[in-house]
């Protein structure tokens, strides 16, 4: 099997007497690492650049709010008995009179936990959820923390911010594709994000 | 000597001592930059504009270690090791003749901490004594690691001392002089030794190169295939003394290897230079410009060699021991002695000829 075009017949051949003399050779090394010394850099300065880590990169989770601004999730634990870790712990609760605007149907999750030290960030949550209410987010990742009550994010951290609405382009790695053609085409210059179903 | 020539000869001296430790302060931070531009990548740069004030963070860092020394060590030699390797290299650095002369009201300043008529041989005698500091801190830690690091670094400082003592000779046969500013003065313009020397000049970087414990030869310190060598029980400022002192010797030998080879402060043209200086500044300011001009190019060369010495740092595999040895004792010497015998031969057999044809 062939990787890559680079492979070379390995030979055991005596050393011709260039070869043999060692420093040409030296020089030779000696140019090649000068060559380095004026190439371009690969280096990205990370706080202040970041990557683009592209459409269908799993960071941080997300627990979505509908249009009116009402939480998605009804606490039905699928993402609970979906995730392989065990990260995700959730108490439901009954919605009373007067919440409507806040939890979209009767059952809302009163607590929802995820332990950001055994996520394995499968993606399997998201997969599993029947509401389309977990996501991991494919733009934030999950911050350094060094404190124990760090580890456990709760709905405080987990729910979607109206203001500042979590949205992506693409949601397929077959859609990233297609829109990364495009773009390089110069054929979607701005995508309106989806809406999410 | 009277009283301003004292003042004028400590501030020499010392200025000396300030600007190696100086230079030696910044090759840790080139050297990190360079590695860095060579493995594509930025090297430090985030303390200070362009990492320039890493040398300062690394000493922050060393001075606030744990300054542990082994409960079964010799304690006074325990401390005693790293102060050697320091004195010794900072010692050499003292005939080093960075420029020609200053000149104002009637008095000559030599650029060179102390003109000595020996001046090769000083530093020889002071370079060899860097095999103290190193072995001293290998017995001192009370380790048979350490103890054996020690010896595998001593065996390769000497052995790859007497090589390059003898690369110099053919030096010394041509300028028969012992003295550096001489050594220097006589290569004039661009009148170089490395032009006559060309195998003398490989053989005594490749010694140096084995001096300084500096890739290709650095057996003597690498952690990664030796875990550690003479310095295995040291820490904090005195792990920092030793690597300091290999920094010290970096710059001086690239000094030496510039003053014997690559004619110091002298470079082509530089009578023309001079003379248009005297004539446009008058002869004391225009002497002096010109002085600078030349301490400017001596460093160049100086700093180039110091590049050098990372440029292989990043291009050669490390040698395995045995190699080194055989290379040291049955290539280099034997070359050494071949190179002198050439130069001998042609300085009593072709220089009367050559000379006797310009007359």
């Amino acid at each position: 099997m062939q990787l890559t075009n680079r492979s070379k017949q390995v030979s055991n051949k005596e050393m011709t007497l260039m070869e043999r003399a060692y420093l040409p050779a030296i020089a030779t090394g000696l140019a090649i690492t000068i060559k380095h010394f004026f190439a371009k850099k690969v280096t990205i300065q990370y706080p202040e650049v970041k990557r683009y880590l592209g459409p269908v990169f799993r960071g941080r989770h997300i627990l979505k709010r509908d249009a009116d601004g009402r939480e998605r999730c009804t606490a039905c634990g699928l993402c609970a008995v979906a995730c392989p870790a065990e990260a995700i712990q959730m108490v439901a609760a009954e919605r009373q009179k007067g919440e409507e605007s806040l939890y979209r149907e009767e059952k809302y999750a009163a607590v929802y936990e995820v332990n950001m030290l055994r996520c394995i960030f499968c993606g399997l949550c998201e997969e599993a959820c029947p509401k389309q209410a977990v996501y991991l987010r494919h733009d934030e990742f999950v911050p350094v923390f060094a404190e124990r009550d760090q580890v456990i994010w709760g709905k405080d951290l987990l729910v979607e911010d109206m203001n500042n609405r979590y949205t992506r382009e693409a949601w397929t790695k077959e859609e990233a594709h297609v829109l990364d053609a495009k773009r390089a085409h110069g054929e979607a210059t701005n995508v309106v994000p989806r809406a999410i179903p | 000597m009277d009283l301003v020539e004292f003042l004028i000869k400590t501030a020499t001296i010392f200025s000396v001592f300030v600007l190696t430790l100086v230079i030696a302060m910044y090759s840790t931070w080139a050297e990190r930059k360079v590695a860095g531009f060579i493995q594509d990548r930025m090297g430090p740069n985030r303390a200070g504009p362009g990492g320039l004030l890493q040398p300062l963070a690394d000493a922050g860092k060393m001075f606030f270690k744990e300054d542990f020394i082994p409960a079964l060590a010799n304690k006074w030699l325990f401390i005693a090791g790293p102060s050697l390797a320091m004195l010794t290299a900072l010692l050499a650095s003292a005939v080093i003749p960075f420029g020609s002369t200053f000149r104002f009201d009637g008095h000559e300043v030599a650029l060179q901490g102390v003109e000595s008529n020996i001046g090769i041989l000083y530093v020889f005698g002071v370079v060899a004594l860097g095999v103290y500091g190193i072995m001293v801190g290998g017995w001192a830690s009370n380790n048979k690691f350490s103890l054996l690091g020690a010896i595998r670094a001593a065996s390769q400082n000497i052995s790859y001392e007497v090589a390059m003592g003898l690369s110099l000779i053919a030096i010394l046969m041509m300028s028969s002089s012992l003295s550096l500013g001489e050594i220097v003065a006589q290569q004039h313009g661009a009148n170089w030794n490395i032009f006559y020397q060309p195998l003398g000049f490989l053989i005594f970087i490749t010694c140096s190169f084995a001096e300084c414990n500096r890739v290709p030869f650095d057996l003597p310190e690498c952690e990664t295939e030796l875990v550690g060598g003479y310095h295995t029980e040291y820490g904090s400022m005195k792990l920092g003394f030793y690597l300091f002192a290999e920094y010290i010797n970096m710059f001086v030998s690239s000094s030496i290897i510039s003053v014997l080879y690559f004619g110091g402060y002298n470079y082509p043209g530089m009578d023309w230079v001079y003379e248009q200086l005297t004539a446009a500044l008058g002869s004391q300011t225009g002497h002096n410009v010109a002085t600078l001009i030349g301490t400017a190019v001596f460093f160049g060369k100086a700093l180039f060699f110091v590049f050098f010495y990372m440029w292989v740092r990043w291009t050669i595999p490390r040698f395995r021991y045995d190699q080194l040895m055989n290379l040291g004792w049955k290539k280099l010497i034997p070359l050494a002695i071949f190179n002198i015998i050439i130069t001998g031969a042609a300085v009593l057999f072709l220089k009367p000829v050559i000379t006797s044809w310009l007359n």
